[in-house]
């Protein structure tokens, strides 16, 4: 009984669309209890933090830190896109704005107390941007990660959001800005290393990259970040206001006439989530050892939601689960079949949004019958 | 309803688990077969390394075969130039091990493929060196892919074989560089132009670390020269669409176009060049990115434009038609191009230098480069010690109807690599 | 004078490619809000016909006109087996439309790569196209006039049939209120289905107009499909006389812009514009007149 013929109004098409087929966030009676959680985080985080250490080679463990960095900007979409249900087409914007952060911070590392850049005596002439400066300090970067996408975001969002700006019209506004942003980056290359991106860095905050004890404890960092940020959106997604999140999605129309903003409810999804992608890029950058704009675009961004949708977005493990699978299939599946990687990935979307648009997260739901319950809308 | 509450959250841990079981699972053989390998391989590097200093016939490869990685992009924009290049390493490789082997070791070739994604190099590069203990990596191709993968290979103190064209101001201990340096093709066309009597000169480039640094050369030999820059236009590497700024280049009027654009931008920038009514006989143009293979695919008769590099197919030689005969007769009808020579002739001077060092190890290796040769297609190259360049011969060559290039101008003889130009007096990094 | 010319009539040009990518968008997405991420490769498959033509028949002039139509049938013919296997599933929730398409694009982008190669396939430029005229002392490449020409073409006679036809009249009667004009006893459903038809032909006569500026290689939609998406929500969607005006002043903007800055900040720039533009006219230029909410 597959609905064919579409019966929504579609005369409004700014309307955010309830996602019907996707399980309702949790239809709790009492918001307090839902430990079942708990147990998971505990289960990731002994996979993750025992089980992977021990038994995965030094090469394996970067590559999964590295999955880690892009999971944590995925929970970021899971919170933006699952429950608030802003697609968020741009997250490399604010992935990027962490990990540019902290690979300035790297760069100058490496350039010592007065140094400047190398790619700024190579390519321009020896001059460092004032702006470069204060990122000698390696307390200023850490705020500076956290800060600079949090204030971006804010004004972003509140421009963006303020203006009722949803659905297509918001995701399309959000992937304008992470080409803009690509672009920026090649444009300057004199000031932020252009399209070849920040690379070459020997340090992090004074720990050397090549000892294997640092590189361990990176993925330890990212890992941990991994289930700190669980245990935040499940403390979040239980709250009162997990549950305005999602009424919002759901109904932002009744939301407003209840007296409240749906704007101001939205844009603090928004802005934890571009925190939560900062705090991915600059984990992402110590670990891999390089940001390029190609990072950041469009696509970098895309596949970060492809990620979440097939994790399942309205789940809380779903993001994370989902970023790991595209990564690990990223370099495994493509180290055998190279071009078959671009259909498979291709189809993947496809397939997940049109046949399991709750992801693969919805599969466990609806096979333990919690089949759901209509969207109240 | 309690029993349901807990029960979601648990079906999820028990996804989860399956999830990991399958990762796990799937990544068993390979993984932990690795991670074993690896760790009894890598406490025999260890003692190997220790000994090595006391012990000098040790060689750092064990058995009868040497493998040695192929990094290039088979998927992604950069597919198609980066598959020449491994069509001729693994030429290189197959003519070589008929020849017996390095150091009458086999070659075993490890292929990967770097996805057009400089991230996705330095974890490809990483894979090859760590988990595979490769002797050497041959690969790579922009600017972004080397920049990647130079701190990997630093840090597991490689080798890595480069085989394009670059923008010079670069030389690690760990990677050779068997295309050209700026000095090497950026000045050879510029003393052509010279020669030409050239007196006006339009740069035109892609927003791109090497367009860049090439123009900031090429904008400092010119004042030497006597030649007057009048119009320096940069487009995105993602865009096609060269219509307004070839309109500035019609406005100019140069005597020459120097192209420094990169990939398929080229398309764009040569048709909006077409269309606004110029050509070889009013703004020639010299290409440092456009060779045997580019030229047909411009959807415009290039017939009278010039490029720079150090080899062409039509180069005259008996080592030259012997690698076109072989190249054709295993790929079928194809042109041969410079960065397709150089990383054929990485490959070969790779062995040449492990045979005269009678070692793989990595300090052995550097320690024999210097002066080391190969009578390679291009003409006779030679290693430089100091800075892992090769000597090469610059040429200038003129597209004709077949679109083969005809050369019109030469070095004469190889030229000493410099890539930091340092013996050119006019050369201003900081300026 | 040349200054102002220049970048006016380039400009134009480019407007006029960016029409031509955002028609197909602004009918699918006006009538359905359906977000086809898919509608650049339309325009990619609309340059390897006129590549495929040029191939079979050798001249080059005959073969550039000859293109349009196959090119507009072929894309067009794409478009409704999309809507068949992908689109038509997900009309209750046209925002997954978009990641859907995505992964349309993908596997066309791929296909075509395995296909022709990724180098790309030369489009010759006709002889009577490699002309000049003189616009205030400006050599104005014909090419450009004919892209502009083909694009006022494309845009008559689509308003034509929108505002003369009983076809047109169902569109525009679905787009302004799909219920009511149910009720009317029009056939939405197949509306749809031709709407698709006619939005991807368009964008693979736009295709056709592409392969003339540059080359035919598999990622030429990507660099297309964003800024025609902001040329249609800043038109206003589902509003002809919007996309057309935005699309003009978006070309004309980065041609000026590319002018006085680079190619790079141009694109930047404009993009910072448009962005700013909606948040001041979140409706777009244009809005039709509906009678929902919001």
């Amino acid at each position: 009984m597959t609905a064919v013929v579409p019966e929504t109004k579609v005369t409004d098409v700014t309307a955010a669309d309830p996602p019907p087929e996707i399980i309702p966030a949790r239809h709790r009676r009492s918001p307090v209890k839902d430990y079942g959680a708990l147990v998971g985080i505990a289960v990731l985080a002994a996979i993750l933090l025992l089980w992977a250490p021990s038994s995965l080679s030094s090469f394996r463990l970067s590559n999964l830190g590295r999955y880690c960095a892009l999971a944590l900007a995925s929970m970021g979409i899971g919170l933006a896109w699952g429950r608030g249900g802003m697609l968020v087409l741009g997250q490399g914007v604010f992935f990027g704005l962490g990990a540019y952060a902290m690979a300035m911070h790297m760069k100058l590392e490496v350039a010592g107390p007065e140094g400047v850049p190398d790619f700024m005596t190579l390519y321009g002439d020896g001059t460092m941007p004032v702006w470069w400066e204060p990122f000698r300090s390696g307390t200023f970067t850490v705020f500076a990660i956290i800060f600079i996408p949090a204030v971006v975001s804010l004004l972003m969002g509140w421009a963006i959001l303020k203006r009722r700006v949803k659905g297509a019209y918001f995701a399309i506004l959000t992937q304008a800005m992470a080409v803009a942003f690509a672009v920026l980056l090649e444009a300057t290359g004199k000031e932020t290393g252009g399209f070849n991106g920040l690379n070459t860095f020997s340090t992090v905050f004074g720990y050397n990259l090549f000892d294997p004890e640092v590189k361990q404890n990176l993925y330890r960092v990212a890992a941990g970040l991994v289930i700190v940020f669980l245990l935040i959106l499940w403390q979040l997604y239980r709250s009162r206001y997990g549950e305005l999140l999602v009424a919002t999605r759901d109904a932002e129309e009744r939301i407003r006439f209840l007296g409240y903003d749906p704007a101001n409810i939205k844009l603090v999804a928004f802005v934890t989530a571009a925190v939560m992608a900062a705090v991915g890029g600059a984990m992402f950058v110590p670990i891999v050892g390089i940001i390029s704009p190609l990072d950041v675009g469009a696509s970098a961004s895309i596949l970060l939601v492809a990620g979440v949708a097939l994790g399942g977005r309205t789940s809380l493990f779903g993001p994370v689960l989902g970023a790991i699978a595209v990564g690990y299939g990223r370099s495994t599946l493509s180290e055998s079949f190279p071009t078959q990687w671009t259909y498979f990935l291709g189809g993947l979307f496809v397939v997940v949004i049109l046949l399991l648009p709750g992801g693969v997260a919805s599969i466990g739901s609806k096979l333990a019958g919690l089949r759901k319950r209509e969207v109240l809308t | 309803m309690r029993a349901k509450r807990v029960l979601q959250p648990l079906v999820l841990v028990l996804a989860l688990a399956l999830f990991a079981a399958a990762c796990g699972g799937s990544d068993e053989p390979e993984a932990s077969s690795a991670t074993e390998t690896a760790s009894s391989e890598s406490t025999t590097t260890e003692t190997e390394t220790e000994t090595a200093s006391e012990v000098s016939d040790d060689i750092c490869v064990e058995g009868d075969t040497v493998k040695l990685g192929f990094l290039n992009s088979t998927s992604g924009v950069m597919a198609i130039s980066e598959q020449t290049v491994r069509d001729s390493l693994t030429l290189a490789a197959e003519e070589i091990n008929a020849d017996g082997g390095i150091l009458g070791k086999q070659i075993e070739v490890i292929e990967e493929d770097g996805q057009s994604e400089p991230t996705i190099f330095a974890e490809k590069i990483n894979k090859l060196l760590t988990e595979d203990e490769v002797a050497a990596v041959f690969g790579g191709w922009t600017s972004a892919s080397r920049k990647a993968m130079l701190p990997v290979v630093e840090g597991a103190n490689g080798l890595l074989f480069y085989p394009v064209q670059y923008e010079g101001l670069e030389a690690s201990p760990n990677i050779y560089y068997t295309g050209a340096t700026t000095n090497q093709q950026i000045i050879p066309a510029m003393d052509f132009l010279a020669s030409e009597g050239v007196e006006t000169l339009f740069l035109a480039g892609s927003d791109y670390v090497f367009p860049r640094t090439a123009n900031k050369i090429i904008k400092q030999y010119a004042e030497e020269l006597g030649i007057e820059i009048v119009g320096e236009e940069y487009v995105p590497l993602s865009s096609d669409d060269w219509t307004t700024q070839v309109a500035k280049i019609a406005e100019a009027q140069p005597d020459f176009v120097f192209n420094t654009i990169n990939g398929s931008s080229n398309v764009g920038f040569i048709k909006a060049y077409d269309e606004a009514g110029l050509g070889p006989d009013n703004s020639p143009i010299i290409s440092v990115s456009i060779a045997e293979e580019e030229a047909p695919s411009m959807g415009v008769d290039l017939t009278g434009q010039y490029a720079s590099w150090n080899y062409f197919q039509s180069v005259q030689s008996d080592t030259n038609s012997t690698f076109i005969e072989a190249f054709q007769a295993k790929y079928g009808d194809r042109p041969t191009s410079d960065p397709m020579q150089a990383a054929y002739v990485g490959l070969y001077l790779y062995r040449n230098i492990v045979e005269k060092a009678e070692s793989f190890c990595v300090e052995a290796v550097n320690a024999a480069s210097d002066g080391v040769t190969f009578d390679a297609p291009e003409g006779l190259v030679t290693i430089d010690g100091s800075n892992h360049h090769i000597a090469k011969t610059g040429v200038i060559g003129q597209i004709n109807a077949d679109n083969q290039f005809d050369i019109v101008w030469t070095s004469g003889e190889p030229i000493e690599p410099d890539p930091f130009l340092e013996d050119y007096a006019w050369w201003d990094p900081n300026s | 004078m040349d200054a102002l010319t220049t970048p006016f009539l380039t400009g134009t040009a480019t407007g006029a490619i960016l029409l031509m990518a955002a028609l197909g968008l602004t009918l699918t997405f006006g009538q359905m809000g359906v977000i086809n991420m898919a509608n650049g490769e339309f325009l990619m498959v609309g340059a390897y016909v006129a590549y495929l033509t040029q191939q079979v028949i050798s001249s080059a002039g005959v073969s550039i006109i000859i293109a349009i139509p196959i090119a507009f049938v072929v894309a067009g013919l794409l478009g409704l087996v999309l809507e068949a296997t992908v689109i038509r599933w997900m009309y209750d929730r046209p925002l997954d439309t978009l990641l859907a398409t995505v992964g349309v694009a993908l596997v066309l982008q791929q296909l075509a790569k395995d296909i022709f190669g990724a180098q790309g396939d030369p489009v010759v430029l006709p002889g009577w196209l490699d002309a000049r005229i003189n616009v205030f002392g400006y050599e104005w490449p014909l090419r450009q006039l004919f892209t502009i020409l083909l694009a006022v073409a494309s845009l008559a006679l689509l308003n034509a049939l929108l505002r003369y036809t009983s076809f047109g009249r169902r569109i525009r009667a679905t787009v302004q209120n799909r219920q009511l004009a149910e009720t009317q006893g029009v056939p939405t459903r197949n509306v749809d289905r031709m709407t698709f038809f006619l939005g991807s032909g368009l964008a693979g006569v736009g295709g056709v107009a592409i392969s003339l500026i540059s080359g035919t290689n598999p990622t030429l939609g990507t660099s297309y499909i964003i800024p025609a998406f902001l040329v249609v929500v800043l038109g206003g969607v589902g509003q002809l006389k919007g996309t057309v005006l935005a699309a003009w002043g978006v070309g004309v903007a980065t041609a000026f812009l590319t002018d006085w800055t680079s190619g790079s900040m141009a694109q930047v720039m404009t993009f910072a514009l448009v962005v700013a533009m909606l948040t001041l006219r979140p409706q777009g230029l244009f809005t039709v007149r509906t009678r929902s909410l919001a």
